[in-house]
């Protein structure tokens, strides 16, 4: 269900945007209204969420732990899986938050006939994960020539090595392609396997449709429909000095373009995307496992029933007497 | 038992069933769920709603404002957990978890899938707690609360062992074992509790341990132990009991004294106590190291938790020893002192037979005794004789909670290599961070659900048949009283022939002590491999 009900809507809003700027006009609408509401829904979201979260303590010291502790001096310590040090919580938090490392070690299990069970690694995920995370990410550093004036040379840098095919497909970035294959990957096995389709709900197809629609479009101006970049420059220092104006030399793809991202931004805090600064917080990764050696407070930590030694040698004292086991009171 | 008779194998089939997993349809039967606990337990410790019931009976007997108690129940958890909320939270349902559960792997239900186990709860948040769930509904996952959800989280909540293998393969550490404990805690407010958990923690709460042994009985038990050991060894060890100014206070898991296999291990601690001559106690007051309150919630672990330090206080020792048991491991790794320390009456351990400082237990105060033992063999303390354990093939199972709640990984290892002469490890998918749960943890290791154990263990079954097939592996070594208890029966089922040990008894047999005779048996009273039978 959740397939075809996110492929139609996203055709939907397609028709919608359409609509409401060729035929009826909109344009101040989707060109200042909804990306202004876009952002600061997601600016005073996220932050809202993230302190949300804060204000959630974490009572109790649990790590996941996935190496040797650090005990014995002779024993060979493992400082990222088991970190010990602040260092290697960084280590650790670096590797899993740049790298996805937790996903490489990634396998998958089979069952041979009579019940044998085969462990096979399972990189795909890993694969398409970060060709999805890096390529965005690099779009979005390669997008800030339009927010940025003068244009910082690393952008320029970052932008030429991108477009380092150029020689074979003109004008191609290589990010882009990136996004577009790791999309339709994403998207795919969420079909493909059925555990996968089992557990995907409409707003996992949902989002990556508008980010497929946000990554199509974007490579539409920039191939087929193209627009005046500078104008697009103009508009958009404009309107982040919060003097919006209409953008000029621009056309439907544009506005496709620009409201999904809206649409993008205003949907992030309210969903499973918060997972980009979640994983910073989560209390299984981000502690060290120091928890013998460092006391660990319980905010909410209170007195709580118990049955005490006076009240068990009470019922016990004439038995404990007769096997000659000490007693507090004889 | 005979539903799950070896004639009679079980299907795994790992296609997902054509209904989706937003119905909460349950279907229980014999084999697998557990006993609902007895009403006279859950008065014992003013638990609410005690009442006889059974999860087979339409009607649950739940209090009238049932659902206004779960929604309060969440809300209150969110506001107190990081981990809860946050976990409900940023899911992105990528499946990395799917196939990394024991009890996904030997039944193939989806809802035993770690991310749809979270999915029953985080539906029912969604609806009730966040704005998009309350608009959009089905559409984002949002479910309806209704007593079919109850019985649902009934159902899987006690499917979960709270081993933590998917939080290892989960890109933000989400830890089911989170999820379900906080699963229990609100079935708890409705009293939805099992026998097999609440029974042991009644039993705790009142005699110090869960198999309900009185202190007259410990005592008669250490001195069946005196006695067997004198036969075997002709050596006649001195068990402290509730001895004040002791230097050390010893806790192991109340099945070491009253369990078989674990009875062996319990020898082996006697022993080794014996002849490094250490200055020790145990305690009836404290004679349990497992909590299986800690299955229930974090009220009632704290409660039985608490006898330890206040037992150590009364008593006057410096530190804790601590046996072989799992999920007591991550209790006093993790929790206890932020339950009930600080520990400031006591001292940082130090080991009195080689002056080594435990600097990783400096506030905790509690050693594991692999850590202790493991220092006493680096330091050529002890007399070993590893062709005792001659008989044995032996291989490691890291119980979960030592692995990854803990990290002790090594310890336990080296002192296999030097007790016995030959060792094997499973295949490393299984072993140390990827090791897989015996499938009756947390509080499951009951009789009446034998075939939801028997599929949960079937991946680490699975992974000791192949060391067996490989290199003849006849002895699993754990140091986890549920696994030695558990583990048995299983490996019975799934790979017939091979035994479970801890590893102190392979110390015991494997230690030289002063004064003994020359030994003929080992401690469970089989014959020694003479020279000649040596493979």
């Amino acid at each position: 269900m959740g397939v075809w009900f996110s492929i139609s809507s996203l055709i939907l809003i397609v028709i919608l945007i359409i609509v409401a700027t060729e035929v009826l006009g909109l344009y101040f609408i989707f060109t200042v209204f909804i990306p202004y509401i876009g952002f600061f829904l997601f600016l005073l979201g996220f932050i809202y969420r993230v302190l949300k979260w804060a204000a959630s303590p974490v009572p109790f010291h649990i790590p996941t732990i996935s190496g040797q502790q650090k005990s014995l001096p002779w024993i060979k310590p493992d400082n990222i899986d088991s970190p010990f040090t602040t260092g290697g919580i960084i280590k650790k938090l670096a590797l899993d938050i740049l790298f996805f490392r937790t996903l490489l070690r990634n396998e998958k299990i089979e069952l041979e006939a009579s019940y044998k069970l085969l462990f096979k690694p399972s990189v795909l995920l890993w694969l398409g994960a970060m060709a999805f995370h890096w390529s965005f990410f690099y779009i979005l550093i390669r997008h800030l020539r339009f927010f940025l004036e003068p244009v910082p040379s690393l952008i320029v840098f970052l932008q030429r090595l991108d477009s380092i095919l150029q020689g074979l497909f003109p004008i191609i970035y290589i990010s882009d392609i990136f996004i577009l294959l790791s999309l339709v990957y994403l998207f795919i096995r969420r079909i493909l396997y059925p555990q996968v389709k089992y557990i995907s709900l409409f707003s996992d197809y949902f989002i990556l449709l508008v980010i497929f629609g946000i990554a199509c479009s974007g490579v539409l101006m920039r191939l087929i429909f193209k627009v005046d970049l500078i104008q697009v420059k103009q508009w958009f220092m404009s309107t982040i000095a919060l003097k919006p104006a209409l953008p000029k030399g621009v056309n439907i793809i544009f506005y496709i373009h620009l409201f999904f991202v809206s649409l993008l931004m205003a949907y992030f805090p309210f969903s499973k995307l918060m997972h980009m600064p979640g994983i910073f917080l989560s209390p299984t990764k981000n502690l060290k496992n120091t928890s013998r050696s460092k006391r660990h407070i319980n905010p909410w930590n209170y007195p709580v029933k118990i049955h005490s030694y006076e009240e068990y040698e009470e019922e016990f004292r004439d038995s404990m007497k007769e096997v000659g086991l000490p007693l507090e009171k004889e | 038992m005979e539903e799950v008779s070896k004639d009679k194998s079980f299907k795994i089939d790992y296609t997902p069933p054509k209904i989706s997993w937003m119905e909460p349809l349950v279907e229980f039967h014999k084999g697998n769920y557990c006993y609902p606990a007895s009403p006279k337990h859950e008065k014992y410790l003013d638990l609410p709603n005690p009442r006889e019931w059974q999860p087979t009976d339409e009607d649950w007997k739940l209090p009238e404002n049932w659902k206004e108690i779960i929604l309060k129940g969440i809300g209150e958890r969110l506001n107190k957990y990081r981990s809860f909320k946050l976990f409900l939270d940023i899911c992105v349902r990528c499946g990395a978890c799917a196939d990394k559960c024991h009890f996904f792997i030997g039944s193939g239900d989806p809802k035993n899938m770690p991310v749809l186990r979270a999915e029953l709860l985080r539906s029912i948040y969604r609806r009730y707690f966040t704005i998009s769930g309350k608009i959009f509904g089905k559409f984002l996952g949002a479910r309806e609360l209704t007593e079919d959800i109850i019985k649902e989280w009934f159902s899987y909540f006690y499917q979960c062992t709270e081993c933590r293998r998917c939080s290892v393969f989960c890109p933000f550490g989400i830890d089911t074992c989170e999820i379900t404990m906080m699963g229990r805690e609100l079935l708890n407010l409705l009293g939805i509790n099992i026998n097999w958990i609440l029974e042991p923690a009644a039993n705790c709460y009142r005699t110090g341990n869960h198999l309900g042994i009185p202190p007259h009985a410990f005592k008669s038990t250490v001195d069946f132990a005196i006695d067997e050991l004198k036969e075997i060894t002709g050596v006649e060890v001195e068990v402290p009991i509730n001895r004040k100014g002791a230097e050390i206070l010893f806790i192991s898991p109340s099945a070491d004294y009253f369990a078989s296999p674990h009875w062996y291990t319990f020898l082996g601690y006697l022993l080794l106590f014996h002849e490094i001559g250490l200055d020790y106690t145990w305690s009836t007051y404290a004679s349990e190291g497992g909590n299986f309150g800690f299955f229930h919630s974090a009220e009632l672990a704290k409660r039985l938790n608490s006898k330890i330090y206040s037992e150590a206080k009364r008593l006057g020792v410096k530190w804790i020893l601590g046996g072989e048991c799992g999920h007591m491991w991550r209790v006093i790794h993790q929790y206890m002192d932020t339950y009930n320390g600080p520990a400031d009456f006591l001292e940082e351990p130090v080991s009195p037979i080689t002056g080594t400082r435990f600097e990783n237990a400096r506030s905790t105060k509690m050693v594991h005794i692999c850590e202790f033992t493991a220092d006493l063999i680096k330091n050529n303390k002890l007399k070993l004789d590893p062709s005792r354990n001659d008989k044995w093939k032996v291989t490691y199972h890291d119980s979960c909670n030592i692995a990854r709640g803990v990290g002790l990984l090594e310890e336990p290892r080296y002192i296999i290599r030097n007790v016995c002469n030959e060792f094997y490890e499973m295949p490393e998918n299984t072993i140390k961070e990827k090791t897989f749960c015996c499938g009756s943890g947390s509080g499951l290791g009951a009789d009446e659900n034998m075939e939801t154990r028997l599929r949960g263990g079937f991946p680490r079954a699975n992974a000791v048949k192949y060391v067996k097939e490989k290199f003849g592996v006849n002895l699993l070594a754990c140091i986890c009283a549920i696994d030695k208890a558990t583990l048995p029966p299983l490996l019975d089922y799934w790979v017939s022939g091979v035994d479970v040990a801890g590893v102190h008894e392979l110390v015991g047999n494997a230690l030289v002590v002063r004064g003994e005779k020359e030994r003929t048996t080992n401690l469970r009273g089989e014959p020694l491999l003479k020279e000649n039978e040596k493979v």
